[in-house]
C-alpha cells in the first residue's frame, strides 16, 4: 500500500512539474529576455530537418489511402468520392497526427537527448551560474519553434498527401486528376481546416514540452539520457494520440453546435 | 605587468565585501542529509580549500554558495547578501558576481571557445566592441589566445579547464569557486591550472573556495605566490604585505567540518583520519 502511495505521489509530482514547465515555456514568451536567434535555429532544426520524412510519408500515406478506399468505392461505382474521403481524412486527422508523431519521433527525442546531455555535463548548471534562466534559453525557443513549424509541416504534409492520392487515383483507379482535385477541395469546410490546424498546434506543444521535460529531468548519467530519449518519444506519442481523440470529439461537438 | 587593466585590479582590491558565510547549513536528498550544520566563513582575498572524501558534500557546498541549490536549513551569505532567501530571478542577477569553475569545465559544446568565454557578457547585453577585447584579454591571461575559434571538443582536458577559468573570469568576479579544478589531469597540467589559480588570486585578488581531493593543490596555493612584476611563481607569501593571501583548509566529514586550520596545522595533525589525506 505504501509503495502504491509513493508511486501515486511521484506521478502527481511529475505531472505538476510538467505543468509548471509547460506554463513557464509560454509565459516566458511575453517577457524579456527573448532568444530570437535560438528560436530561428530550432525552427531550422525542427522544420527544415523534418521536411524529408514529412514529405515522403505524406505522399505515400495519401497514395495508400486512395488504394485502400478506392477499391471499396469501386464496388459501389462511387470512385469519384475518393477525393472527398482522402481530403477529409488528411486535413482533419492523418495530416496533423502523422506529422505530429513523426516530428515527435525525430525531435522530442533530439530535444530530450540534447538537454539531457547538457544536464549531466553540468552545462545547465553553468548556464544558471552565469545568470541565464534555462527555461528562457532552452525551453521557450524550442516550444515556440515547434508551435510555428509543426502547423507549416502539417500543411505541407496534407498537400503532398493529396498529390500522392491524386497520383494513385490516376494510375490505379483511372480517375481524372481534375475530378480528384475538384472533389478534394470542394468537400473541405473552414471547420475542417481549423480542426487540423488546432491539432497540429496542440501536438507541437506536446512534443516540444515533453522533450524538454524529459531532457531536464534526466537521472543517472549517460544511461539516464538514453532512458529520457526513449521516454520522450513514448510519452509524447501516447499523449498525441490521446489528445487527438479528445480534440476530435471537441471539434465534432463544436461543428455540430455552430 | 599582467594583461589585465590596472583599474580593474584596483577596483577589485578595494572590494571589502568579498566574503562567504555559511551558518548552520543543512542539505540533503531523499536518502538523508549530506550536510549537517555546516558553518564556516571566507574572508576577502582568502583561499579556502575544501577537502573530503567523495560524497562528503564539497560540490554541494560550492553550489549552495552560488545559490544553485538551496539549503534545507540555515543560511548562506555571499558578498553580504543572503543567497538562501533570494528568488531564482534575483539569483540569476546575483550569480554574475561569482565565478564558478565546474569539475569538467561544463563548457557549452556547441559554442566555440570565444563564444563560451563571451557568453556572460553577451547575456548581460554588452556590445561587440566591449566583448571582443575582454575575450582576448582573458584568453591571453589563460594563455589560450589562439583557440578562440575552436570548439571545446578540439581541446585537451587541461585546456578546457583553462577556458572554464577564463569564462569564470570574464566579469571580473570578486569570488571564484573551483570544483576539483585538477581532477583527472596529469601532474604537469595540474600544476599549470594551480599556477593559473595563483595568478588569479595574486593579480585579481579574488576570494576563492576550492573543492579538491588533492592536498598538494592546497599546499601549492599556501606555499607559493605569483609575482606580477616578474610574471613568475615564487615560493613564500605574497610580497603585498598590506593584503597577504591566506590559505585555510577545511576538511568535511559526515556533513560537518572535521578540521579547520592553516596548512601547517593540517601538516602537523596527529589525527589518523587527517593523516590519511597526507599519505
Amino acid at each position: 500500500m505504501e509503495v502504491l502511495t509513493d508511486v501515486a505521489k511521484q506521478t502527481v509530482l511529475k505531472v505538476q512539474d510538467y505543468a509548471k514547465l509547460s506554463a513557464r515555456s509560454l509565459t516566458n514568451l511575453f517577457t524579456r529576455p527573448r532568444y530570437g536567434e535560438d528560436t530561428l535555429q530550432q525552427m531550422d532544426d525542427i522544420g527544415v530537418g523534418s521536411m524529408p520524412i514529412v514529405l515522403l510519408s505524406g505522399f505515400f500515406i495519401g497514395a495508400v489511402m486512395v488504394l485502400q478506399t478506392g477499391t471499396q468505392f469501386q464496388r459501389f461505382g462511387q470512385v469519384s468520392l475518393t477525393g472527398d474521403i482522402v481530403s477529409l481524412a488528411l486535413v482533419r486527422e492523418l495530416g496533423p497526427s502523422i506529422t505530429g508523431l513523426l516530428v515527435a519521433g525525430r525531435c522530442a527525442s533530439g530535444i530530450a537527448s540534447e538537454l539531457g546531455s547538457m544536464l549531466v555535463t553540468e552545462q545547465v548548471d553553468a548556464m544558471r551560474a552565469m545568470g541565464t534562466d534555462p527555461s528562457r534559453k532552452l525551453i521557450s525557443p524550442r516550444v515556440l519553434a515547434a508551435l510555428i513549424v509543426v502547423p507549416l509541416l502539417t500543411t505541407i504534409s496534407v498537400f503532398v498527401g493529396l498529390v500522392g492520392g491524386m497520383v494513385a487515383s490516376v494510375f490505379s483507379l483511372r480517375l481524372s486528376a481534375t475530378t480528384f482535385w475538384q472533389r478534394a477541395i470542394a468537400i473541405l469546410q473552414f471547420s475542417d481546416l481549423m480542426q487540423g490546424f488546432t491539432k497540429s498546434v496542440v501536438f507541437a506543444f506536446i512534443l516540444s514540452t515533453v522533450g524538454c521535460y524529459q531532457g531536464l529531468n534526466v537521472r543517472g548519467g549517460t544511461q539516464g539520457v538514453g532512458r529520457a530519449t526513449t521516454q520522450a518519444v513514448v510519452v509524447s506519442s501516447v499523449m498525441i494520440i490521446v489528445a487527438d481523440t479528445f480534440l476530435t470529439k471537441l471539434a465534432l461537438y463544436l461543428a455540430d453546435k455552430l | 605587468m599582467d594583461s589585465l587593466s590596472s583599474s580593474s585590479i584596483a577596483a577589485l582590491r578595494s572590494d571589502s565585501e568579498a566574503t562567504i558565510l555559511f551558518s548552520d547549513v543543512w542539505f540533503g536528498f531523499d536518502e538523508g542529509p549530506i550536510l549537517r550544520g555546516l558553518s564556516f566563513s571566507a574572508q576577502p582575498r582568502e583561499t579556502v580549500v575544501l577537502l573530503g572524501e567523495t560524497g562528503s558534500g564539497k560540490t554541494l557546498t560550492l553550489k549552495l554558495a552560488t545559490g544553485l541549490l538551496r539549503p534545507d536549513r540555515g543560511a548562506v551569505h555571499v558578498l553580504g547578501q543572503n543567497v538562501s532567501d533570494k528568488s531564482e530571478q534575483e539569483l540569476l542577477r546575483f550569480r554574475r558576481q561569482v565565478g564558478f569553475v565546474f569539475q569538467e569545465g561544463a563548457l557549452f559544446d556547441s559554442l566555440t571557445v570565444g563564444e563560451n568565454v563571451a557568453y556572460c557578457l553577451e547575456e548581460a547585453g554588452a556590445s561587440e566592441e566591449e566583448i571582443t577585447p575582454r575575450v582576448e584579454e582573458v584568453l591571453r591571461f589563460v594563455e589560450l589566445e589562439d583557440t578562440s575559434g575552436q570548439l571545446p571538443s578540439e581541446l585537451s582536458g587541461g585546456m578546457r579547464r583553462r577556458v572554464a577559468i577564463a569564462r569564470a573570469l570574464i566579469t571580473h568576479p570578486p569570488i571564484v569557486l573551483y570544483d576539483s579544478p585538477t581532477a583527472g589531469l596529469d601532474p604537469i597540467t595540474s600544476q599549470a591550472i594551480i599556477t593559473l589559480i595563483l595568478r588569479l588570486r595574486d593579480v585579481y585578488g579574488v576570494t576563492s573556495l576550492m573543492a579538491t581531493h588533492r592536498l598538494q593543490d592546497g599546499f601549492a596555493l599556501a606555499n607559493f605566490h605569483f609575482d606580477p612584476k616578474t610574471r613568475a611563481v615564487r615560493r613564500g607569501a605574497s610580497a603585498d604585505n598590506a593584503r597577504p593571501a591566506i590559505t585555510r583548509f577545511l576538511v568535511l566529514r559526515d556533513g560537518q567540518i572535521y578540521f579547520e586550520g592553516s596548512p601547517e596545522a593540517m601538516l602537523n595533525a596527529k589525527d589518523p583520519y587527517l593523516q590519511r589525506f597526507l599519505i
